[in-house]
Parts: C-alpha cells; structure tokens; sequence
C-alpha cells in the first residue's frame, strides 16, 4: 500500500521535473548543431598567456622574501615614471621606511610633495604644506575626471593593489610592461591606442612607459627595459602585499607547531583506543 | 535537560554551581560519558569541524568589524587599512576570508558523509532538515559576508544573486527595489547585509545547537547505519571521540593554515581587489567556489517556456533557473522521505552506492561548469549534471529500494567491529 503510493508519488513528481529539464537539453542540444559566424568575426583577440621572467620572483614560495634593492629601484621607476599618471592612495610615505629607506631619507622623499592639510589654518583657510612621512601618497590628479581628461579619456588603475587585482599576478605585469611592440597585420589598432598581446584586447591606452635608461639607478644597475619592468613589478607587489614576509615566517612556525601537536594528538588517540577491546 | 538524580561533583566550587544551575552535569551527559558508536571513521570528524569553524568565523568576525567601515566610500579601503596598518589585521582577515571556505569544505563533507551513510533516516529526519537549514543561512551570511570588502565581485555578485528575485511573477521588481533599499545595489545594501551579516552567525549558532540536541535524542549514526544494541556498541563520547575529533581537527588545521599563509588568494577572485565601480560590469562575473554547483544549475536553464501555440512566456529562463536552484536545495528537506529504503548505510546497498558516486561526480562538475563562461560546451555538461542532480532525488531514490537487493546486515555494531579486528 505504502509502496504503491510512493511510486505513484515519486512518478508524478518525476514527470513534472523531466519537462522543464528535457526541453533545456533538448533545446541546448539543437543549439550544439547552430554556429555563430558572426560572434566568431568581431570576437576580441585573446590575450596571451604571461610570462615569468628567468629566475622566477624572489617573494614567491613558502620562504619567499622581497629583494630590498629591487624594491627601492621600483620605487624609483614608479616616481620617476609611473606616478606621472598612476596614483597609490592606500601607501603612505612612511610605508617607505621597509623598502630599507631611513626615516630621514623618507621625510625627504615626503617633502618633494605638496599637500593641502585636513584642517584649516586659524583664519578657516584651506592651505598647501609639504606632505610629511605619514601622508598618503600624493595622487598625480585631483579625482579620476582630471584622470581622464589627462589621458585622452581613460583612466590610469591606481596601482596599490595591481599586482593582486589582475590575474597572472607579477607575471602579468611584467609581461604588459615589457610586451609593447608592432601589431600583426590582421589586428587594427583604433587611434590613440598601443599594441599590447597581453592586454584583454590587445589595445592599451597606456603608451610604453619605460625605455632604455628611462631612470639612472644609484647602484649603478644599467636601467634596461627587462630590468625596470622586473623592479617595478615586485615594488608593485609589495605594495600589494606589505606583509609577504611575516607572513610566510609566521607560517612556518605555525604549521611546525600543529604537526608537532597532531603528533601528539595522534598518539592520544591511538593510545586511547588501544585500551579498548 | 538534567532533570532527575544528580551526581554530585567532588569540586566545591564546581558543585556549588551546578546544584543551582547543572550545567556540569549537562556537559558530562551530553559530552562526557554520551554513548557514541564506537565504530566512526574519520568522515565523523566534520561536525566537530564544522562547529570549530562557526566559532573561528564569529571570533574573528568580531575583530573584523572593530576597523571595518560599512559604508560604499570606506569599506574598501577599511579593509585595506586593516591588510596593511592594523596589528595583525592580514592575518585575521585571512583567516575570516578562508575560513569562509573550509567552513563550507567541512559542511559539505559532513553533508555527503550524511548522505552516504543515510544519517537523514528515520528517526533523524528532523536533525536532516535542521542541518539543510544551517546549510541555506550560512549560504546567506557568506553571500553577504563576500558583498562586504566592496570590490567588484562583491558589488556584481550582489547585484547578480539580488537581480534573482526579479524573476518572481508580478512582485519580482518589487522585492529587488525592498532587498535593495533603493533602486540599485548601493550604500543601503551594503548596509543591511553588514547588519544581516553580523546578526546571522548566531543564528547559525542557535539552529546548530538544535541540530546538536536533535542528534542527542537518538544518538549518531554510525557507518553501519544500523541502530545501537547494547552499551557494547558504544564508548562514551569523552575521551575517545575528544581525543579523535582533536586529532582530525588539527589535521584539517594544517591544511587550512597552509592555505592562510601560502595562498591566501587562491580561492579569491583577483577582481575584488579592484574596489566596486557601477559602471564597469566584469568581464566574467562568478561566485564563490563554494556556490558554484548552484550557479551552474541556476545557468542550466536556458529558454523560455511559452504557454503552448501563444507568445506568452510562462515560465522565463531566468526564472526556471531560480525555480531549478531552490528547488535543489528544497530536494534535501524532503530527501529523508525520497529515500524510503530502510537499509541506511550504502555499504549495503551497492546499487545506491554506485549513484551516489555519480551523484557526488556530478555535483564537482557542476562545480566546475559553474566556473566557465555561460557558452558552448560547459553549457551542455551542466545540463546534463543538473538533470542527473534532480534525476538522482526524483527518480533513482525513490525507486530504487523497489529494485535493490540489499546486502545482510550485521547483527550488532560489536559484532561487526570484532569480526573486522579479527579479519585484518
């Protein structure tokens, strides 16, 4: 009796679910056979894949750390090129300080920029001061209009968590500095816009942005366009994740910790047990 | 709770209180001497790991929301303040935004372990539906939860799921502008999802308790499945299972703290590190791995259905979509009636053991369907796997026990465990 009545049960709910669910793949199905000429043509291109540079990032890997003279001639690239256009509002001054900049040479890079303050002098006036090491970076426009209309109408990303906002990471940006060249002949390349395979439709509004000797590193590194593009990336990764190191320090010793303490509660667990028959 | 004969405790203090209020001797019955059967295997783990998981999640949560900022022009870089200048802000965001995630492995461990093993039998039914009620709210509070931080993919993926309710007959729109709090996901959503995201967890906490209290009433399911005999079957819950479940707890602790300190963006999307902007939609918009399966199965629906030989669209591929993704979920309360077989455990039942395993497969490739773009050849995979998700609850379970030749039980817990010590 029972029986009979979850199968007729089970029967009509079945039959009410397989409609719904046959006419989709069935209609997908018929979709299999149709093609679609015209999405093919006006696709945009592919990007390509990134690419590691040779060696590979030195923060990478569990006991990856940031290579302090590549930070600081990042830095540098990023000042004296990048920050024409890009802002890193969520970095302040002082965040120098672990690039291995001293707090005096950091209130010396602080001081090149002006700042308007938060409050108003006595008399209720807005007024410009140098920025100290505890101001945010100074943005190289006013608001992302003046952006655009700097830039013949796009806008440059802020750059404080590129690395970690785009996929492929530091090898995609490596890849996009370095990946400027001549567009093939089936490609087009609508005015004002460069050719760049890595960009999601090849065409950038970003002209290249470094060449050859483009900055004078004080280290005496000759500033090739691989080695800027290598140097401001990880300066870009850091800024993206400041905390790399400790990070991957502390992770050590806590995974350490929790083996040892599985071992132990491993060895509770099966002495325990052991006792029982 | 602890109503009759009270064993008094040997500590004053702790005597003190429990003559008034036995919480002690509560504890020691639910906790410490509970009769357990004694032949779980690892898979039992998962509650207790899910549990740990709840409170990891509210703890750190808490902290969280100490710097956090719910407001459209702050969120994103109060997040960042806490990544970069907060005392060890990086670490407890981390292990909030991951634990989301092994909050939801640990679920659904525990889920298909229930599955296997036919937990949701009777008399556990109730403690089946209480759980699926735990699965929807901690769907709710991480959808909301992602929503907060305010990149990209928060902002589309709440516009995305809240859009969903649009697809409701006559009052769709309506609902959306009240979900909403205005005429586009904006301050006001983000709003009441904090709020909502807060009050949540202990709700969770709450309904758990209960799902604790109905499993204290007939006791757990073992993978047998077969009913507890005699106290020769069991152990009491305190030692031996404290003493496992700290041991798969720490074990499940490697894996998740590899993960907070080695790939803390693994399961992320690159795209919420861009802070939300109405105006530029993703190229690709998708959830959270742990939503997946129910993307792909809201996605596998892809026409119209029209009243016949009219024009008239009675059912919108959107909204068989939302009917099919509910209805999913909706499955899992009515499962324990679905499956009528009286054998529990799919050990002995080595048809339903096979369909599990197709069930389990298409579920992962839903999962993966979910994370490719809506076009050509995932499109029909995720139909297939979406028909054989609701063929597997409509048709094989019910059915099935008319056709299945179940194996012999064995006839207690003791004698099963004997003979397996002996065997080996």
């Amino acid at each position: 009796m029972l029986r009979n009545f979850a199968i007729l049960v089970g029967a009509a709910i079945v039959l009410l679910a397989v409609i719904p669910i046959a006419a989709t793949t069935g209609t997908a199905f018929l979709d299999l056979f149709e093609t679609h000429p015209k999405e093919a043509a006006t696709e945009a291109p592919e990007a390509k894949a990134p690419r590691t540079p040779p060696g590979g990032w030195p923060q990478q890997g569990p006991f990856g750390t940031y290579d302090r003279a590549a930070l600081q001639r990042g830095y540098q690239v990023y000042a004296q090129v990048c920050s024409t256009c890009h802002s890193m509002k969520l970095l302040a001054y002082r965040d120098l300080e672990t690039l291995g900049f001293s707090p005096a040479e950091v209130k010396a890079i602080a001081s090149n920029y002006q700042v308007t303050n938060e409050e108003p002098n006595d008399q209720g006036a807005m007024y410009q001061r140098q920025a100290r090491p505890s101001d945010a970076f100074i943005s190289p426009f006013p608001n992302d209009q003046a952006a655009r209309a700097g830039n013949n109408g796009s806008l440059p990303p802020d750059l404080s968590l590129i690395v970690k906002a785009r996929k492929g990471h530091e090898d995609y940006i490596y890849s996009l500095l370095t990946g400027f060249g001549q567009p093939p002949a089936t490609e087009t390349i609508a005015k004002g816009m460069n050719y760049n395979p890595y960009f999601a439709s090849h065409q950038i509004a970003m002209p290249p942005p470094l060449h050859e000797g483009a900055v004078s590193f004080a280290d005496g590194t000759p500033a090739t366009v691989d080695q800027m593009a290598k140097d401001v990336t990880q300066y870009l990764a850091w800024a993206g994740e400041p905390h790399l190191e400790e990070r991957h320090q502390s992770g050590l010793k806590v995974i350490l910790f929790l083996a040892v303490f599985a071992g132990v509660m491993y060895g509770v667990k099966k002495n325990l047990w052991s006792r029982l028959k | 709770m602890a109503a009759g004969k009270r064993v008094p405790f040997k500590n004053p203090v702790v005597n003190w209180i429990d003559e008034r209020l036995p919480v002690f001797t509560m504890m020691q019955k639910e906790y410490g001497s509970f009769p357990t059967p004694k032949n779980f295997n690892y898979l039992w783990n998962f509650g207790a790991i899910a549990s740990f998981m709840l409170v990891t999640m509210i703890a750190t949560g808490v902290f969280l929301a100490m710097y956090y900022t719910p407001e459209k022009n702050h969120a994103f870089n109060s997040v960042e303040r806490i990544m970069r200048d907060v005392n060890w802000g990086w670490l407890i965001r981390y292990i909030h935004m991951n634990g989301a995630s092994m909050f939801f492995i640990a679920v659904y461990v525990h889920i298909f372990r229930g599955l296997y093993y036919g937990s949701y039998k009777k008399p556990r039914e109730l403690l089946w539906m209480i759980g699926v009620v735990i699965l929807l709210l901690m769907m709710a509070t991480a959808f909301m939860g992602y929503v907060l931080p305010w990149g990209q993919m928060s902002f589309w993926g709440a516009t995305v799921i809240t859009n969903l309710f649009s697809a409701i007959p006559l009052v769709g729109d309506k609902i959306v502008t009240w979900l909403w709090g205005g005429f586009a996901v904006d301050n006001p959503t983000l709003n009441r999802f904090y709020a909502l995201h807060y009050l949540l967890p202990f709700v969770i906490f709450g309904v758990v308790f209960l799902h604790i209290a109905a499993l204290h009433v007939p006791g757990s399911n073992n993978p047998l499945g077969i009913d507890v005999k005699s106290s020769k079957d069991t152990v009491p819950f305190h030692p031996y299972y404290t003493a496992k479940d700290g041991f798969g707890l720490v074990v499940f602790l490697i894996f998740y703290t590899l993960i907070v300190f080695y790939a803390p963006n693994a399961l992320g999307d690159p795209d919420n590190y861009i802070p939300a902007n109405p105006m530029a939609t993703p190229e690709h918009i998708v959830p959270e791995w742990y939503f997946l399966p129910f993307y792909a199965i809201l996605r596998s629906f892809t026409i119209d259905i029209h009243i016949p030989f009219t024009s008239i669209v009675f059912i919108s591929s959107k909204l068989g979509g939302v009917i099919l993704m509910f209805g999913a979920v909706f499955l899992l309360f009515v499962l324990p009636w679905l499956d009528w077989s009286p054998v529990r455990s799919a050990t002995f039942r080595p048809w339903f053991r096979r369909f599990f395993w197709v069930f389990l497969i298409s579920c992962v490739t839903l999962g993966w369907v979910g994370s490719q773009k809506p076009e050509g050849v995932p499109v029909i995979i995720g139909q297939i796997a979406t028909a054989f998700y609701f063929i597997f609850f409509l048709v094989i379970l019910p059915l099935l026990p008319l056709f299945e030749k179940t194996l012999p039980l064995p006839k207690s817990i003791a004698e099963a465990v004997l003979k397996k010590s002996q065997g080996a």
